[in-house]
């Protein structure tokens, strides 16, 4: 039993990639195997972790969910194409060091390309939209404090006291619903 | 530098996808994947590879009949006790009988992945089924066992005691009895196992890369496996994305068979774990019920506490009873009871093997002695508050000796603390005391809330020892390494924070390098909050060391007495006198006698350069060439850290749907090396101990199948799940070692179900016994 392959070509962080792949090729692994971008990590194979979210054409999906075939000549960013070409970090990633937003940096990749985007459809998220936008990606870490902080260290509509205050300050209010105060 | 929240140099490398994690290795290895078992119990009639044999890219099948001498034998049981007097492990592939759902059955090798797994999916295994133990109730009543050889199911039946505490209780003025339940979780790491390995055949060597919160210890079992020298193995733990306690169990099947078919197929094999067979093939912990009997007196102090707890271990022991024996010593937390006495059954289910998770046993007791103190209050009309500080450990006391054996073996004495300042803070923190009024406003408005507080001690840094070595370089760069493995905890930083402070050198100076046996050997592991005590220690030892050559080196170059010299900014200078200086790096030059000169530094030390004494050897008697230092630290006892926590809650008049309003902790693990990554470990901490309290749950069915073996069903929280931690800290030093500090990765996640549930309980008015607790479990209990 030979199984059919087929030539995948796309754009990935700029640079035109192909190899050849069966058509069951996850674009997690065609990514992490096939091309040797091995940033972009994977969690659960099945929708829920998001470490394996890459940007496609600018949005965030799950690369473990989509199949490699199916993007074929299209553009994907991975974390690896977050930096600038120089190796100075992107904002987001910055904001990540400074807020001491990742540990074992596993879950990493997939928040870095999520907020990126986030970022970019909404330059001031307030919180309840940074936890909204973040929700679909899980991490067993940080237990998402500095995360948050991060986000919204970036976000130009928190104010400064608001962001030393930490993540999350005392009127807002995760989950749904009220405040004790 | 040492105590500063510095952001963490291993970031940059991680933040760009540069991380290197097991399954970013060897990408031309071939890929090995599992055949498990679908049944909880069964009689394996027969196997059938037929049909996986015309898989295009398959390159072996193995079964149990295949492994040859040690590698066949059963798991090692990896820590012994006497009170274990049924221990049993599992084969790597599983011989005759399978005893729970995921046990290895037939190991697959292919081109890739993917290929391996369609040669496993066909495989035709037959099984006879055999009867199913599941629940710890169904395991005491031994209706069915699990080992034919093991009978009632107990593995373990083990006493701690001190004092007569049924005397006590009987002869107390007030008695309480009560039960608790708590349910299994897990670790949960986001990237699971692995392991690769190389065999070079020329060399006759070994190298295995693996997931493992300990590299050492999988080498020497490897080692002793394959029949191979220690010194022919190397382990590696590269990147580890999260290790929360499964990875320091070892060796896995796994990490017996990749290698042992490497070296077989004489080609790099790799098997990364997926998330299913994470959930049924690696481990659980938590599961545990417990009997509680108490007498107290008149002001709720406790004069005997009698618990007899049933603790669920899975099909399998390889981890010894090292959780129970921590629940029924850690159990006692920061009281001094009149008398105790714990009794464990550990018993066999036909369920994945319990091993320690972030907390390891100490969860299940604290919340039996937290829930015991709000029993306490509750039934004499007392502040809960005053009732733990009526009970609490003065900071007189210490050292304060428990009169029992903890799990390392040695008497469970507390080094230092101060557990009533503990208590004020956490008190002031969530404002305990205003509380009342807070509650009148919700209750006004038709909101239910309620408050609840816990407290803890934690042994860490468990011995038996850690070494670091340090070296300086001849371009002043300083390599630390020490034995054990990181998962994320920012070992690189705050390693090297300590060795910067102690040598007086650029923290950008310092590299450090963990859990790779090229670099040092001998190493425990990474467990039980012992990484920064442990190795933190060590590795300051070992920089005293090379610091005092150094001193001698530069002292004879500058012509001074080695006590007039400092070290600043990687320079050695005559204190008084910075003129008078050398940097290290030459020192470093000048520490190795050297006969050849590879560059213009190197120059200095040959032997018509240096100028040194005709009469003298080069290098004298006791000495060695080079800067370098090695220490290693290895602790009488453990030492003991502690906590406060305390929460608001919300439930739902309705829904019953529960919220947490405020989350306040007060930690105290003596000096910290860096504030930022201890609040990190504690945010981590407590959302996994959130997790535990009101979503998490292996949801087993009666035949052994676990229903939610996903993370759909598995309900681990996202970020909408989890409130603000709020953080205030306490630095008692430990007195047991020369950095005072004690250990922090487990701390957030211990008292996170007893807070909860006391919070529950207040906001409901009725008694909160079993967690994790649902909505949906809360709906049942109000029409109780
Ligand atoms: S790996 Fe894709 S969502 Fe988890
Ligand atoms: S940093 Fe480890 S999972 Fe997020």
């Amino acid at each position: 039993m030979n199984e059919r392959v087929y030539e995948i070509g796309l754009t990935v962080n700029g640079v035109p990639r192909s190899a050849t792949a069966p058509a069951r090729r996850l674009l997690s692994d065609f990514l992490r195997h096939d091309l040797g971008l091995t940033g972009t990590h994977v969690g659960c194979e099945h929708g829920v972790c998001g470490c394996c979210t890459v940007l496609l054409d600018g949005d965030p999906v799950r690369s473990c969910l989509t199949f490699a075939i199916t993007v074929e000549g299209r553009e994907v960013t991975t974390v690896e194409g977050l930096a600038d070409p120089d190796g100075t970090l992107s904002p987001v990633q910055q904001a990540f060091q400074d807020s001491h937003g990742l540990q074992c940096g596993f879950c990493t990749p997939g928040f870095l390309c999520t907020v990126t985007a986030l970022l970019r459809d909404n330059p001031a998220p307030t919180e309840a939209e940074v936890l909204e936008g973040i929700s679909g990606n899980l991490c067993r870490c940080t237990g998402y404090q500095n995360i948050i902080k991060a986000v919204l260290s970036l976000s130009r509509g928190v104010s400064r006291t608001a962001q030393e205050n930490g993540a999350g300050n005392a009127t807002t209010q995760r989950g749904s619903g009220d405040h004790v105060r | 530098m040492f105590g500063e929240p510095i952001v963490r140099v291993e970031d940059p490398r991680l933040l760009t996808g540069q991380g290197r994690y097991l399954d970013d290795l060897g990408r031309g290895a071939l890929a090995a994947a599992f055949v498990r078992s679908p049944y909880a119990h069964a009689r394996i009639t027969g196997i059938d590879v037929d049909g996986a044999l015309d898989v295009d890219g398959l390159v072996a099948v193995y079964t149990w009949e295949d492994l040859p001498g040690r590698v066949g034998e059963p798991l090692p049981l990896l820590i012994p006790h006497p009170a274990l007097t049924h221990g049993r492990t599992a084969y790597p592939l599983a011989r005759d009988v399978v005893r729970h759902v995921g046990e290895p059955v037939v190991m697959v090798v292919a081109r890739d992945r993917y290929l391996a797994e369609d040669a496993a999916g066909r495989i035709q295994v037959t099984y006879q089924p055999l009867p199913v133990v599941v629940g710890i109730e169904k395991s005491a009543s031994a209706e069915y066992l699990v080992h034919d050889d093991v009978p009632g199911n107990v593995g373990a039946f083990l006493v701690q005691e001190v004092g007569d505490a049924p005397a006590a209780i009987d002869a107390a003025p007030h008695v309480l009895e009560f039960r608790l339940d708590i349910e299994r979780s897990a670790s949960m790491p986001l990237e699971g196992r692995g392991v690769y390995a190389r065999w070079d055949a020329d060399d006759e060597s070994l190298r295995v890369y693996s997931s493992t919160q300990t590299s050492t210890s999988v080498r020497m079992a490897i080692a002793a496996k394959l029949g191979l020298p220690p010194a022919k193995v190397e382990v590696i733990a590269p990147d580890v994305g999260g290790g929360f306690g499964v990875k320091i169990v070892h060796p896995w099947p796994e990490e017996v068979l990749v290698p042992w078919a490497a070296r077989l197929l004489n080609q790099e094999v790799k098997w990364a774990e997926d998330r299913r067979e994470h959930f049924v093939s690696s481990a659980h912990e938590r599961g545990q019920v417990q009997f509680v009997r108490v007498g107290f007196d008149d002001e709720g102090r406790v004069l005997g506490l009698d618990v007899k707890i049933l603790h669920d271990h899975g099909a399998y022991t390889p981890y010894g009873i090292i959780i129970p024996i921590i629940t029924s010593t850690q159990l006692l937390g920061p009281y001094k009871l009149g008398a105790y006495r714990a009794e464990v059954t550990s018993l066999y289910t036909n369920t994945l093997i319990v091993t320690p998770y972030r907390g390891a046993g100490r969860p299940q007791g604290v919340f039996c002695m937290e829930r015991t103190m709000d029993r306490i209050a509750a039934h004499l009309h007392l502040d809960r508050i005053d009732v733990r500080a009526a009970n609490l450990i003065q900071p007189d006391e210490f050292p304060y000796d428990q009169g029992l054996i903890f799990q390392d073996g040695r008497p469970l004495i507390y080094d230092s603390g101060d557990y009533p300042a503990l208590l004020r803070k956490a008190r002031d923190l969530i404002g305990w005391d205003s509380f009342g009024s807070l509650r009148a406003v919700a209750t006004a408005e038709g909101r239910r809330i309620g408050i609840g507080f816990a407290c803890y001690v934690e042994g860490t840094g468990v011995g038996p020892y850690e070494g670091g070595h340090v070296e300086v370089d001849s371009s002043g760069r300083v390599h630390v390494s020490t034995g054990l493995t990181s998962q994320g905890q920012g070992h690189q930083t705050v390693f090297a924070q300590i060795a910067a402070a102690e040598l007086g050198v650029p923290i950008s100076d310092v590299q450090v390098t963990t859990g790779d046996t090229r670099r040092f050997g001998y190493a425990v592991g990474t467990f039980a909050s012992r990484a920064a005590v442990m190795s933190g220690n060590a590795i300051a030892l070992a920089c005293r060391r090379l610091k005092e050559k150094a001193l001698r080196i530069a002292a004879e170059a500058l012509e001074a007495d080695p006590r007039d010299l400092e070290i600043a900014d990687g320079q050695v200078y005559v204190r008084g006198n910075p003129s008078a200086s050398i940097p290290l790096r030459t020192v470093a030059v000048l520490s190795n006698p050297l006969r050849y000169a590879f560059d213009e530094e190197a120059q200095r030390a040959t032997q018509f350069a240096t100028g040194s004494s005709p009469d003298e050897p080069p290098i004298a008697p006791g000495e060695e060439p080079g800067l370098e230092g090695k220490d290693y630290y290895s602790p009488v006892r453990s030492t003991f850290a502690a906590g406060a926590h305390a929460a608001i809650v919300e439930t739902d008049p309705d829904t019953a749907e529960i919220r947490i309003l405020r989350y306040a902790v007060v930690h105290d693990c003596g000096r910290l090396i860096n504030p930022r990554i201890v609040e990190g470990q504690i945010h981590g901490g407590v959302a996994q101990g959130i997790a535990g309290a009101l979503y998490e749950k292996m949801e087993y069915d009666s035949d052994g199948q676990l229903l939610n073996a996903s993370f759909m069903d598995f309900l681990m929280p996202y970020a909408t799940e989890i409130p603000r931690i709020e953080i205030d800290h306490l630095e008692t030093p430990s007195p047991l070692n020369p950095l005072g500090i004690k250990g922090a990765g487990e701390a957030g996640v211990i008292p996170v179900s007893a807070v909860i549930a006391s919070a529950i309980e207040d906001a409901e008015g009725f008694e909160i016994s079993a967690m994790p607790i649902s909505p949906d479990d809360l709906f049942r209990l109000r029409r109780h």
